[in-house]
């Protein structure tokens, strides 16, 4: 809401420096979004007269000027604007006056003719952003006066960002209540007195919706001027709120709402047909709105409509058919009451925003319509001449809120501070509450225009706004916390990723939603899940898979000069809808080199098995089976399901061939993915006895078929536990020269331990060939000679 | 040769060998088991016995003195030799090392676990919700009824079925509250999404929530411990702070807290739009409503609730000035928060 100070400070003045009142409507919760001057600084500006303009001596385009500037004699000003004419009052800037741009004038000499001043633009005083010629001002306009004074011009443009629920401020008056609420100054009335009724015409009015329109106030004025024109005070005070003058009575309503806060609408009386009803839309009916839209009003839309069909879009917008023009001579004015519930997102819905919906989405003083039609009577007799009908008010009205009880005991608990009983009614009662004692809690009635208020925490909320919230005392912490629990088994997901980084990775956080076609490319599970109102198809899906972004971070890399990348995220991926369907995953791709660009080794690409160790660094000291699995972003050779205690956690893998090449990849990244819940179980570690008798290691190399996968000979080992065999791992794979075709040597060291003696070369001997029996019959190994 | 020459050749031969083999070679020709001195001594039995004991002393006396020559020349030439092997083996220390260099995270996880550890300390754990939300969490359970113009301040994403994308991170409250009863102390922090991308902002952002409910948690509470929160983060001890009445349909009373501006110290800069003041946080105490939603007595129970926007205090933290930077992941603004 954009506001005019010296309006402000025509209904209440404080005697604060600007800058101090807009401090103070901030600090009560107004937040004042911008401050400016109505106009820039200058000084020594005066209306004058042009008595005389003759052509200038020396010079076809400019004028020689006599201008009247209320002193005793003329001065003579040059001048170059085509409308410097005899008899026209326009603004002379005196010898030595500052304009806008630090300009200051002197006398000169103009082509031989001693110039004594300047005539000024609008443009030149900074009053607009262009002019055609020296400013225009009334006949009437008292020469010698100072241009400021004349035009108000030292008054502030003062912006106010308002909350949903200060619709009571979303006028100059409301604002007004508020300072003098918090200042304790006096507030100015606005005459709104009844006008007596001069003929004794009305309209009748019907409404077939009182839930939506429980009032309508209406009022026929016959015989307006169609000559009239808005005064200067009026049109300046629309500008300076950001309206212009269209029309004195369309005017008037503005001003009536910018002054009240109450809309209002003029009808021209001529164009109506039948009554007015305030009605439900009903299939088939049209109205062309002021803006030229011509639209079909929803089922649920209030309309007001007379036998010819809708009129208006109640409370949003008016109709061009019934409106009020130049040639309208009789009005039927309206102030209705609209409740919220039925414009409510109506205007939103038609992409309408207007003065009017934003504020009965909000809501309105219910008693207002009957003031504000009053107010706008007397402005529109005064304008425009004309008589006025009687008042005629329909609808059932709205019934007054209950009380609240107040407990100022509860306000000081909430609150946190020991602002007294006297002090607390006090501030209620200069926001305009009635205060009645009710044992132990006051019951409080707050004014129709504070219809906000309806529970007893609405009202600890304007003592401490009034109180003001610095005067509420910060506290600090108190020492009766519980420790917060701390499993030992748990890890958080800053120390996954901090593990992360220590191996060389970088964490990326990438949108969660994407487009379709990436999505397909590397969902794996679950169905796609579009966002009916996406910001642009490139983010128009959730995303199934955190792979699908770490890929865009490394094209978009790579194409800023990157050569090597090793990169993970944290966050949720999207399976479904619902809770359980939002899994928490770890991912993480790398590409390029296996080490950073260096010296000392010989550099290769990084590859599955650089990644599985990271992948496993995660796990430990939990140790995850891999085995073969399928992914449609994973190569089908170079892809692996990971299980963890049994559940299936993610996979890890090289990007497809396709994928590959679809993304522009010299080489396949490799990537994983997994989900993190259980990556946060790590489990406490337990004490196991140290063995006190020496281990024994015996190396083993075996040939099996060259397609079996050693997850296979691990898991069987780890199953039949053999006797004495402490650790078993395979420390070389070979295929080539000395190995049959089809096959593959795996060479195995196995530990031997007995914890309770030295083992003999016999029992040795024995536990490897329990292995070696085993493998065979498993796996149709054989040793390797 | 007589034992002066004995002893003059071998200074001269072990100065002469040139390795420890060589010097062991020449020892042989005084030492070993046919050496000069070993001859000498071998002539001894040669001698009447009355020179005897005299020529075995003045034999002795040469071969210590060769044995002391013998020992000297040794460990020069050890001396030489480590040297040399030294030399040898010294490396240029200014090459760089091998291995896998560090990675790092993001800023705003950064920013994150900053929040989090201070939380932490006094008391608040971490609690989670899902993104994909529900009309109810997200909007009634919090006080914003359908229709109500709060909601028009949150542009929000929708999804089939009546679900949409959270706008803010305070459904977390209301499932956390759901599950427990005070003395309730949470933080949850997390993505949240709105329907809005220009300079300052992205559909996607990052949010931390907070609640303290317990008997007489209050509005005085709020204010310590969001004032010694923002001092803490910025790592000042005076840091101006203030709250302005505001609203949110979920607290009541509701405040927006704003700090000095802490690029221009308060003097007015383009950061803070010449105010001397940055609007950091929205709180207030938890609505009546709100409770009633998810069971807590409201009379019982009071305390506060705040939201917190991650992005932005990442920014004014590390002097970033394009939001849109945090989710580019370009690897040179990335790596600049190792």
């Amino acid at each position: 809401m954009q506001f005019s100070e010296a309006w402000l400070k025509s209904l209440v003045d404080p005697k604060l420096p600007t800058a101090e009142l807009g401090h103070l409507l901030t600090m009560a919760g107004l937040e004042v979004e911008a401050l400016e001057p109505a106009a820039p600084a200058f000084t020594r500006v005066v209306v004058a007269e042009i008595l005389s303009a003759e052509k200038h001596p020396n010079a076809d385009r400019l004028q020689v000027c006599q201008v009247n500037v209320g002193e005793a004699a003329p001065l003579t000003i040059v001048c170059g604007a085509a409308n410097a004419r005899a008899g026209l009052k326009t603004a002379c800037a005196r010898v030595g006056a500052r304009l806008p741009g630090d300009f200051q004038v002197k006398q000169a000499k103009v082509r031989n003719v001693e110039s004594f001043g300047m005539l000024c633009s609008a443009k030149e005083l900074g009053l607009s952003a262009e002019a055609a010629g020296i400013l225009e001002l009334p006949a009437e306009a008292p020469v010698g006066t100072t241009l400021r004074d004349w035009l108000d011009l030292d008054d502030h443009l003062i912006t106010l960002k308002l909350t949903p629920n200060r619709g009571d401020c979303l006028s100059v008056l409301g604002i007004a209540r508020e300072v003098a609420a918090l200042t304790g100054t006096a507030l100015e009335g606005v005459d709104c007195s009844a006008v007596a009724a001069q003929v004794a015409d009305t309209h009748p009015v019907v409404i077939e919706h009182e839930a939506g329109c429980p009032r309508y106030v209406g009022r026929v004025i016959r015989g307006i001027d169609p000559k009239a024109a808005s005064p200067a005070w009026m049109v300046r005070r629309l500008e300076r709120c950001g309206l212009r003058a269209i029309h004195p009575v369309v005017d008037v309503t503005n001003y009536v709402l910018l002054e009240l806060g109450q809309p209002m609408h003029g009808f021209d009386l001529a164009r109506l047909r039948g009554p007015i009803r305030a009605r439900l839309a009903r299939s088939g009916d049209k109205l062309e709105l002021l803006n030229g839209e011509v639209m079909e009003p929803d089922a649920d839309a209030l309309l007001i409509a007379d036998d010819s069909g809708p009129l208006a879009l109640a409370g949003i917008m008016g109709g061009v058919g019934s409106g009020v023009t130049e040639a309208t001579a009789d009005v039927f004015l309206e102030a209705a009451h609209f409740t919220p519930a039925a414009i409510a997102g109506r205007a939103r819905r038609h992409g309408l925003s207007t003065d009017s919906s934003h504020r009965f989405e909000r809501g309105v003083d219910p008693e207002l319509p009957h003031f504000a039609m009053q107010r706008a009577t007397r402005l529109i007799l005064d304008i425009c001449g004309g008589q006025c009908g009687p008042l005629v008010e329909s609808g059932p009205g709205t019934a007054a809120k209950a009380p609240v009880d107040f407990r100022p005991a509860r306000a000081r608990k909430i609150l946190g501070f020991d602002l007294d009983d006297g002090a607390m009614l006090g501030i209620l009662a200069r926001l305009g509450m009635s205060v009645g004692t009710e044992g132990a809690s006051v019951r409080v009635q707050a004014p129709s225009h504070r219809f906000d208020i309806s529970r007893e925490v609405d009202l600890i909320e304007e003592v401490a706004r009034v109180h003001g919230y610095d005067a509420i005392p910060a506290v600090a912490l108190r020492g009766d916390h519980a420790m917060l629990p701390a499993g030992e088994g748990e890890r958080s997901v800053a120390e996954l990723k901090k593990l992360l980084v220590a191996r060389g990775y970088q964490e990326n956080i990438t949108y969660s939603f994407t487009s379709e076609e990436l999505d397909r490319d590397f969902r794996s599970q679950g169905e796609i899940l579009p966002l009916l109102n996406p910001i642009a198809s490139q983010m128009g899906v959730m995303r199934g898979s955190l792979l699908g972004g770490l890929v865009q971070s490394l094209r978009h890399n790579l194409n800023h000069g990157q050569e090597r990348l090793r990169i993970f995220e944290a966050g949720r991926a999207f399976i479904g809808a619902g809770a359980e369907d939002q899994p928490q995953r770890i991912a993480a791709l790398a590409y390029g080199a296996c080490r950073p660009e260096q010296w000392g080794e010989k550099a290769r690409p990084v590859d599955f098995f650089d990644l599985r160790a990271d992948l496993d660094a995660l796990l430990h000291p939990r140790a995850a089976a891999y085995g073969p699995g399928s992914h449609p972003a994973l190569h089908p050779g170079q892809c692996a399901e990971v299980w963890l205690g049994g559940a299936a956690i993610g996979w890890i893998g090289s990007l497809h061939p396709r994928l590959t090449q679809k993304y522009g990849f010299a080489k396949a990244p490799v990537l994983f993915e997994i989900d993190l819940r259980p990556l946060l179980e790590q489990g406490a570690p337990r004490y196991q006895g140290l063995a006190r008798f020496p281990a024994v290691r015996r190396d083993l190399a075996v040939l099996v078929d060259a397609a079996l996968p050693l997850g296979e000979i691990e898991a069987a080992l780890r199953d039949a536990k053999p006797a004495l065999v402490a650790d078993f791992a395979c420390f070389d794979v070979y295929q080539g020269q000395g190995v049959e075709h089809g096959k593959k040597s795996l060479a195995f060291k196995m530990l031997l331990q007995h914890t309770e003696k030295t083992l003999t070369d016999s029992e040795i001997e024995a536990a490897v060939a329990g292995v070696l029996e085993l493998l065979a019959l498993r796996f149709n190994a054989t040793l390797r000679g | 040769m007589n034992l002066d020459e004995i002893l003059k050749e071998a200074e001269r031969e072990f100065a002469a060998a040139g390795s420890l083999p060589v010097l062991d070679q020449v020892k042989a020709r005084y030492l070993g088991k046919s050496g000069a001195i070993t001859e000498q001594m071998k002539g001894l039995g040669a001698l009447p016995p009355e020179e005897r004991k005299a020529a075995g002393a003045r034999i002795n006396q040469v071969k210590d003195q060769v044995e002391a020559l013998l020992k000297a020349r040794r460990e020069a030439l050890q001396a030489a030799e480590l040297e040399k092997q030294l030399a040898a083996e010294s490396l240029d220390v200014t090459l760089p090392g091998r291995g896998e260099g560090m990675g790092g995270l993001h800023p705003v996880t950064r920013t994150l676990a900053r929040i989090e550890q201070l939380f932490a300390s006094i008391g608040f754990a971490v609690a989670d919700g899902p993104e994909i939300e529900t009309d109810f969490y997200n909007f009634t359970a919090l006080n914003i009824p359908e229709n109500h113009p709060a909601r028009a301040m949150h542009d929000t994403f929708y999804l089939d079925g009546g679900h949409l994308l959270r706008t803010h991170t305070s459904p977390v409250q209301v499932h956390y509250m759901q599950k427990h009863q005070p003395p309730i102390r949470i933080i949850a922090p997390g993505r949240v999404y709105r329907c809005d991308s220009d300079v300052t902002h992205t559909p996607m952002f990052h949010q931390v929530e907070g609640l303290w409910v317990d008997e007489s948690v209050s509005f005085a509470d709020l204010k310590g411990v969001l004032a010694d929160f923002m001092g803490r983060f910025f790592e000042r001890d005076q840091l101006p702070v203030r709250f302005r009445p505001s609203f949110f349909p979920f607290t009541e009373p509701s405040a927006e807290m704003d700090i000095g501006c802490v690029i221009c110290e308060g003097a007015g800069c383009r950061v803070c739009s010449h105010t001397g003041w940055l609007e950091v946080l929205g709180c207030g105490m938890v609505h009546p409503n709100v409770f009633g939603h998810v069971g807590i007595d409201g009379e019982r129970y009071q305390g506060f609730a705040f939201g917190l926007g991650v992005e932005r205090l990442a920014m004014l933290r590390y002097g970033v000035d394009d939001l849109r930077l945090f989710f580019e992941n370009d690897a040179r603004f990335l790596k600049q928060f190792a």
